[in-house]
């Protein structure tokens, strides 16, 4: 069932029992991990192990002729070595609106496609051997054309993937007619071609998985997953099992960003083999293998045209897309789609005409990464209006003024299909301008140039709308009071770092009056919860944190009903006290304790007549908010970049970020601190790469510069608050924005700071080789 | 071959292969999994532990290099049942969020602490430079660690 009641007002003072929400409440989470105690999937070694390692390709696209697994066999401690032809899987299509023809094999039938695809599996006793004995496997490949660019993909005479097919196109998206009088009104035109480059999201942890057995002999699986749920049902699908029967569990899982969503075929290839060993196997990702492996991010090269009046106005936006969709194409492939769903942005835009298409290349697929696809429209939008106020020589925060969406439109929708919800562009972008010193960042930006500094300040804007819970609306929530009195919370959701334990403890708290203690929050287990979307898409806290909300409200509008009984009372005179008792308004002395009235609940002697069953007090539910939400900001980053040298230095970032009612400050500034964080990273330092036969040359943490402390300054981030009338909680999401609004306020700031030689663009990542390079060039025009 | 280490007070002895790595011994033979693996390259410091007091990434040194010492790993760093000072600021500072680069940032931080017990911020940011967290942005834990310098 869904109800939905009036956000709770928690943003101004003290609720008549002193809110708890709005607060910095530290987490539950941390004191585990700090005594090195939280439980990550490689903790795990059940008795009877045996560990997996894969032989993955050296070649990017080869023939494979033969595969000689006999030495490795013979090797101390090896169980098994699995091919194509003995570990019984079926072709894995990964995301259902692509062609059936891009299936992978799990294990490579004949072909392999990227270097990283994997031919053979070994299973020994020990993690050591298996390393050993995978060396020993011989594989002959015979080598085939490689296509890496995807725009070489997409050329007349490249070489075909899926030869089957006759195309590398993976999918296209292509909503209307060309409009030939698309740019008509305008009177200037400005174009650009942007990269957004591919990136590897890097959690902390590699990917892996601990197959085991129960009692029954029934699977059950540990991995590191944002969506236990998504990894369940694919899996029992492959196997012809019961999903009931397929028990899955995320523990403590060391970050994800969007890739540890999905069911990877590793942990396809692993369950087959202990299925048929039948005994536990272990698979452990090393950061090596991870760099090739797991899903990468972004990946987009942007045509696009905007048309202007002469006064600022936009009149048109036309956007050309190539994605690089990898090898097996799959959910990364899709993601043009929300790129087009969000290509007006902040901005009013009377005409937007989005096409994009999905190349196959012999590199590591791609998927969803921190913001997937609405951080490329922000980067596309912000880039070609900067472009466009330098040519029309107005700042770049008037601009944007000029183009905001006035917040009396709202809601409405898009020409691109949004349903945008609440919004108050300028009052954010207000907000960074006044943190920042906007004016006397110019005023220094001025002075350094008179008197020709060789190191010159540069100021980016970047303002932004992105999706929140986009697709996924509807969660599974559930409060039960325990028999001690202490609420038991079970949620869909699946916590990977966020913290969500805090979180929907302080929601219960609030609700019920217990103590956050006292509230035992339950996810990331199938064999617990009984449905639920997972974490993804900066959806847990609205979604998920809004079914705890309306379960706890059922369950105290419950509890005024038995308690109503209990006293002899009208249930409209029943209070929730300061003493965390239900009883009667103003006599708070013969009100009852939360334990009483869960064995009343129990009691048919003591509960109404019509409680016929006996659930306790309980509530079970699912929350569906119907659409999308659409939290927005604007952020500032403020760099140093010397000419001579091409080096930047990001002195000071800046975010205002609006996600609506803040329930946990704490939470969502780490939130926004580390999307910044992210963002920025792929702004300056971040790619990866691959040379002209596909051979990655970022294929460790050596090679792909994710950033240290020491390249960062402190960040200033804080909020606006525009709830959302969509949730009980008036809250929107927060994973990514500060990755959506980081990178291009970045990218901004270091071609604003070469503005004044000629310099329009720099694609990123704007290492200093890549930025003196353009200097040079433009000097010696 | 058989090595001893004494790892948070206990000494451990266990035979092991040469090519055991320290990461190896305190996760596998002393059961201690607090300390992490997050790449294979020495780049992340996961598996930054104390090696008689100094910051070490154990996955840099075969466990036979370090028999004889004595190891500190995140296990070890609670007194009577309390937090160090570092741990206490990062729970208090919001220092951690997944949690997987926690036990090495942790003790590379305990040992920039001793080396330098007043440290500027940019102390802090180039004396954690071997430890890479992929949630923070690093903001909290640099806070955390200035945090715990106020502590005496």
């Amino acid at each position: 069932m869904t109800t939905t009641t009036n956000p709770p007002d928690f943003s101004g003072g003290p609720s008549p029992r002193g809110s708890i929400l709005g607060n910095a409440v530290r987490r539950f989470e941390d004191p585990k991990i700090l005594r090195g105690e939280a439980v990550y999937f490689d903790d795990l070694s059940p008795t009877g192990l045996a560990h997996l390692v894969f032989v993955r390709s050296t070649i990017a696209h080869a023939r494979v002729t033969n595969i000689d697994t006999r030495e490795a066999e013979t090797m101390p401690g090896v169980v098994a070595v699995y091919t194509h032809e003995n570990i019984g899987l079926k072709p894995n299509v990964s995301f259902a609106m692509l062609p059936d023809g891009f299936a992978r094999p799990p294990l490579a039938n004949g072909t392999v496609r990227f270097v990283g695809d994997m031919v053979a599996a070994v299973v020994a006793e020990t993690r050591a051997q298996a390393v050993d004995a995978a060396e020993m496997v011989i594989v002959d490949y015979d080598p085939l054309p490689v296509v890496v660019d995807p725009e070489a993909a997409l050329a007349d005479g490249a070489p075909i993937l899926f030869p089957d097919l006759a195309t590398n196109v993976a999918i296209e998206f292509n909503f209307a007619e060309a409009d030939p009088e698309l740019m008509a009104e305008a009177e200037v035109v400005v174009s650009g071609r942007f990269v957004n480059q591919r990136v590897a999201p890097v959690p902390m942890e590699p990917n892996g998985i601990v197959v085991e057995f129960d009692k029954e002999k029934n699977l059950s699986l540990t991995v590191p997953t944002q969506a236990p749920f998504g990894v369940r049902d694919p899996v029992a699908k492959e196997f012809g099992l019961d999903p009931e029967k397929v028990r899955v569990r995320a523990p403590a899982v060391g970050g994800g960003f969007g890739a540890k969503s999905g069911c990877y075929v590793e942990y396809l290839v692993a369950i087959s083999a202990a299925r048929q060993l039948a005994r536990p196997i272990k698979w452990t990702e090393t950061r090596s293998e991870n760099m090739l492996s797991m899903y990468h991010g972004r990946g987009q090269i942007q045509y696009v045209d905007m048309g202007l009046k002469r006064d600022g106005t936009i009149t048109a936006v036309k956007v050309h897309v190539i994605c690089e969709a990898g090898a097996y194409p799959s959910v990364g492939a899709f993601l043009p789609f929300l790129t087009r769903t969000m290509a007006q942005g902040v901005y009013e835009i009377p005409k937007v005409e989005f096409t994009s298409v999905s190349a196959a290349t012999n590199t590591t697929p791609t998927a969803a990464y921190r913001g997937a696809g609405r951080p490329e429209a922000t980067a596309f939008l912000e880039r070609i209006i900067d472009m466009a106020a330098d040519e029309l020589e107005i700042d770049p925060v008037e601009i944007r003024r000029r183009n905001f969406i006035a917040p009396e439109k709202f809601p409405l929708t898009t020409v691109t299909g949004a349903n945008y919800d609440v919004g108050d562009f300028n009052k954010a972008l207000t907000e960074a301008c006044r943190i920042s010193g906007y004016e006397e960042l110019r005023a220094d930006q001025r002075s350094r140039r008179e008197r020709g500094d060789t190191v010159e300040l540069g100021i980016g804007v970047s303002t932004y709308v992105e999706i929140t819970a986009g697709g996924q609306f509807q969660e599974f929530g559930a409060v039960k009071i325990q028999s001690d009195g202490t609420v038991e919370a079970r949620v869909g959701t699946s916590s990977h770092g966020q913290g969500h334990a805090t979180a929907f403890a302080m929601i219960v708290a609030e609700l019920l009056g217990v103590a956050m203690e006292d509230v035992r929050v339950v996810q990331s287990d199938t064999a617990l919860v009984p449905r639920g979307s997972g974490t993804s898409g900066s959806r847990s806290l609205q979604i998920g944190g809004s079914a705890i909300y309306n379960a706890s409200v059922e369950v105290l509008e419950k509890a005024k009903v038995l308690a109503a009984h209990l006293l002899e009372a009208n249930p409209d005179d029943i209070v929730l006290h300061d003493n965390a008792r239900v009883g009667v308004s103003g006599v708070p002395a013969s009100a009852l304790s939360w334990a009483d009235l869960a064995a009343a609940a129990h009691d048919p002697t003591r509960r109404p007549a019509e409680w016929t069953d006996d659930e306790g007090l309980m509530s079970e539910l699912d929350f569906n908010q119907g659409d999308a939400t659409y939290p927005f900001g604007a952020h500032v980053a403020v760099v140093e970049v010397d000419t001579e040298t091409g080096r930047v230095n990001l002195l000071r970032h800046i975010a205002v970020d609006d996600c609506g009612r803040v329930l946990n400050p704490l939470l969502v500034s780490g939130q926004q601190h580390g999307g910044v964080g992210q963002g920025a990273a792929q702004a300056l330092y971040e790619g990866v790469s691959y040379d002209s036969d596909g051979n990655p040359l970022t294929g460790n943490l050596m090679d792909y510069a994710i950033p240290s402390a020491a390249e960062f300054p402190s960040f200033e981030v804080s909020n606006t608050e525009t709830p959302t009338p969509l949730n009980p909680l008036g809250a929107k999401g927060i994973g990514e924005s500060g990755t959506i609004g980081s990178t291009p306020a970045i990218q901004n700031a270091v071609v604003d700071a070469l503005s004044a030689m000629g310099i329009s663009h720099i694609d990123m990542p704007l290492l200093s080789l890549r930025v003196w390079q353009t200097i040079q060039d433009t000097r010696a025009k | 071959m058989k090595i001893s280490i004494s790892v948070n007070g206990d000494k451990q002895t266990h035979d092991v292969e040469p090519r055991t790595l320290l990461v190896q011994f305190l996760r596998e033979q002393a059961n201690l999994t607090g300390t992490k693996v997050g790449c294979d390259t020495s780049s992340c410091g996961a598996c930054t532990v104390l090696v008689d007091g100094e910051s070490a990434k154990s996955c840099t040194m075969f466990a036979a290099q370090a028999d004889g010492s004595a190891v500190t790993t995140i296990e070890g760093l609670m007194t009577d049942g309390k937090f160090n000072r570092v741990q206490q600021s990062f729970q208090d500072e919001h220092g951690l969020q997944c949690g997987f680069c926690t036990a090495g940032m942790v003790m590379a931080a305990v040992s920039l602490l001793e080396e330098i017990p007043n440290p500027t911020e940019s102390d802090v940011r180039i004396g954690l430079e071997g430890n890479l967290c992929r949630c923070t942005g690093y903001h909290n834990i640099v806070k955390a660690v200035m945090a715990a310098a106020r502590v005496k």
